[in-house]
């Protein structure tokens, strides 16, 4: 079995600032790091591997050359294989050309049988890619799993809910988008870094997964972003006390002092 | 890539090794081990999986197939956050393996080598005793042959780890009149008939690897566990020690930096006169001093590993570096406790504990003094 984990390198947003003036994010001499959903999705792959010596894994990614430092981390936590679609062309995509370029990647490594994706990237938190992989693939898509069962040509997850969970049993191939609560991923080792140097990465153009430059990139992206900014910080709560009667009477009181009835 | 001594592969070791300091070697698993003097296995296995004990070994011999700066980089990080993990990383892939590496046969490589670099067993570098320190020649601790055996009496002492070894590298005279040339290595099993440690030494800081001496009464080692020939003891020391002295550099360029970290954290929290201390000029030119001199110590490390990964002669370069790294981390441990004023002394600061930790560091693997005889007579031989 061959499971595709799709990843992606982010700026490690506990050290992103936020330009005050300008409103977008600073990313220089920001570190880069692999998105933790999709770190959660890689461990779930290796934990199959662990149990069945006869899967592999292949991560994919779209990004930028220096995305490879990413994928070789991937490949030292145990990954056999590593993609990297890169491509002037493949720049300012929004969430559905990503997505487009990411599935025709997917359909040119072979004998794919389960796709593994994060929830979402902690920089754009937008959680949309992995369903829309799946449905350019024309693949089921379960989202929030937080724990997988392989069987025969299907598989049994958990779906994660606000008040609990869904138990889903999906066809493979498919896609799952992965939380958090699914596992703690693993650290690398020494030896694996070492081996993870000697392997090769596939890097592939527009070309080479064959799509014309109008079909990817900012040419693409129906999504225009007019303007980023911090939501002002919301004042801190007063908490009443007292009676019922006593805090409903001192609510109306603020409520009228503040003109609000 | 930050430093010219680095490639991309070394980074991807720093992050790993930083990653896992950050998450495992937390304030209250660190508080627990000052408590205790005991550090948990959990983690100590958790750093067998990450390869950590065999970072220099061959694949072959269970070993990483990393190299020197590999080493340099996590014992960096780790001892950035706890002197006496890194004590834990740095003995399989020095002191403990390296007498093994460099004079074990394929059977002594295969018994003992592989499962220390694997974390399985543990084992301690026996050399120093009472009389014999820096002059390790004087060692009083006899092996006398009888048959296909050894009979080793003496006793060994600070010996790091002893009473939590599997197997020591005793050095024993097998020859007492021919001084360092009559000086034999030996692969002594702990558990092995006449064999004891002494109570744990009650020590200052590195606390959570017990220190102790070992006593070796009429113990029959196999001649099998020889390691080299008879009179390549004095050899196998010092060249485990020539390499060996990289780690104490290394460990100190990483306590240094966590000081340092301490120190400007604090510089910029603490309000005196109405304002942080580290807008006043004298804390400032503190750490200035402490970052520069700190950086010139980090240059010297990564050097001599760097050397010793292009198959250069770093003798020299390694004291050097151990020399520098070690006296500097102090000098910057006292100024980060200066910094901290009263809570510097107070052991709630991990400030505290690093002081403590790195007193040592000019003292083991040959001391400042030692490493100065080194330099000095390299340069002075001709």
């Amino acid at each position: 079995m061959k499971i595709l984990v799709c990843v992606k390198q982010v700026p490690d947003t506990n050290e992103v600032k936020i330009d005050p003036v300008k409103g977008t994010l600073i990313r220089d001499g920001v570190p880069s790091i692999l998105n933790p959903d999709d770190a959660n999705a890689l461990e779930a792959a290796l934990q199959l591997k662990d149990k069945d010596p006869k899967v592999t894994i292949a991560v994919l990614t779209m990004g930028p050359p220096q995305a490879t430092y990413m994928l070789r981390e991937c490949l030292a936590m145990g990954a056999d294989e590593a993609y990297l679609l890169s491509d002037r062309a493949f720049g300012g995509a929004d969430t559905c050309a990503t997505s487009t370029t990411i599935a025709a990647g997917i359909r040119k490594v072979e004998g794919v049988d389960v796709i593994f994706a994060g929830r979402q990237a902690i920089d754009g938190d937008t959680a949309q890619v992995g369903p829309q992989v799946a449905q350019r693939l024309g693949v089921p898509v379960v989202t929030y799993v937080q724990d997988i069962q392989m069987g025969e040509g299907n598989v049994t997850v958990q779906r994660q809910m606000e008040d609990g969970y869904e138990v889903i049993n999906v066809k493979t191939p498919c896609l799952l988008t992965c939380v958090k609560e699914l596992n703690e991923p693993r650290y690398m080792s020494v030896g694996a870094i070492v081996d993870a140097y000697k392997k090769e990465i596939t890097v592939w153009n527009h070309t080479d997964v064959a799509l014309d430059p109008a079909d990817c990139g900012l040419n693409a992206s129906p999504t225009q972003v007019f303007r980023s900014f911090t939501p002002p910080q919301k004042g801190k709560g007063e908490m009443l006390s007292g009676s019922i009667t006593d805090m409903a009477q001192a609510l109306v009181g603020k409520l009228v002092e503040k003109h609000l009835i | 890539m930050a430093e010219a001594y680095f490639t991309e592969q070394h980074e991807l070791i720093r992050k790993l090794a930083r990653d896992f300091a950050e998450k495992e070697l937390t304030k209250e698993v660190l508080d627990q081990v000052e408590e205790t003097e005991v550090f948990p296995e959990e983690i100590l296995d958790k750093m067998a999986k990450a390869g950590f004990y065999g970072i220099k070994i061959p694949k072959e011999l269970g070993g990483q197939g990393a190299d020197a700066r590999s080493y340099v980089l996590v014992m960096e990080e780790i001892a950035r956050v706890s002197g006496v993990a890194s004590i834990y990383v740095s003995s399989p892939n020095s002191l403990s393996g390296g007498p093994l590496l460099l004079a074990g046969n394929d059977q002594q490589k295969e018994k003992y080598l592989r499962p220390v670099v694997t974390g399985e067993k543990k084992l301690a570098f026996a050399l120093t005793e009472p009389g014999a320190g820096s002059d390790a020649g004087s060692v009083a601790t006899v092996a006398k042959k009888e048959g296909d055996h050894y009979i080793l009496n003496g006793r060994k002492c600070f010996i790091t780890m002893a009473p939590l070894s599997d197997y020591a590298v005793v050095f024993a005279k097998t020859d007492l009149t021919k001084g360092n040339k009559g000086l034999s290595a030996f692969v002594v099993d702990m558990h092995a008939k006449g064999v004891s440690c002494g109570k744990p030494e009650n020590k200052m800081g590195i606390v959570g690897c017990a220190t102790s001496d070992i006593i070796l009464e009429n113990v029959a080692v196999p001649e099998c566990d020889r390691l080299g020939e008879e009179g390549d003891g004095f050899k196998i020391a010092m060249q485990t020690l020539n390499t060996g002295r990289l780690g104490v550099a290394a460990q100190s360029i990483g306590v240094a930096q966590g000081c340092l970290d301490e120190a400007v954290k604090y510089a910029k929290e603490r309000k005196q006169f109405g304002r942080p201390i580290g807008s006043f000029q004298a804390i400032s030119f503190m750490i200035a001093d402490m970052a520069t001199k700190l950086e010139a110590a980090k240059q010297l490390v990564y050097k001599a590993a760097y050397m010793m990964d292009t198959k250069q002669d770093a003798t020299l370069n390694a004291s050097m570096a151990k020399y520098y790294a070690s006296e500097t981390c102090n000098e910057i441990a006292q100024k980060a406790v200066q910094i901290h004023g009263g809570y510097g002394f107070i052991k709630d600061y991990k400030i505290e504990r690093m002081f403590r930790d790195c007193r040592v560091f000019t003292i083991y693997e040959g001391t400042s003094q030692v490493q100065q005889m080194v330099i000095g007579s390299k340069l002075l031989k001709k």
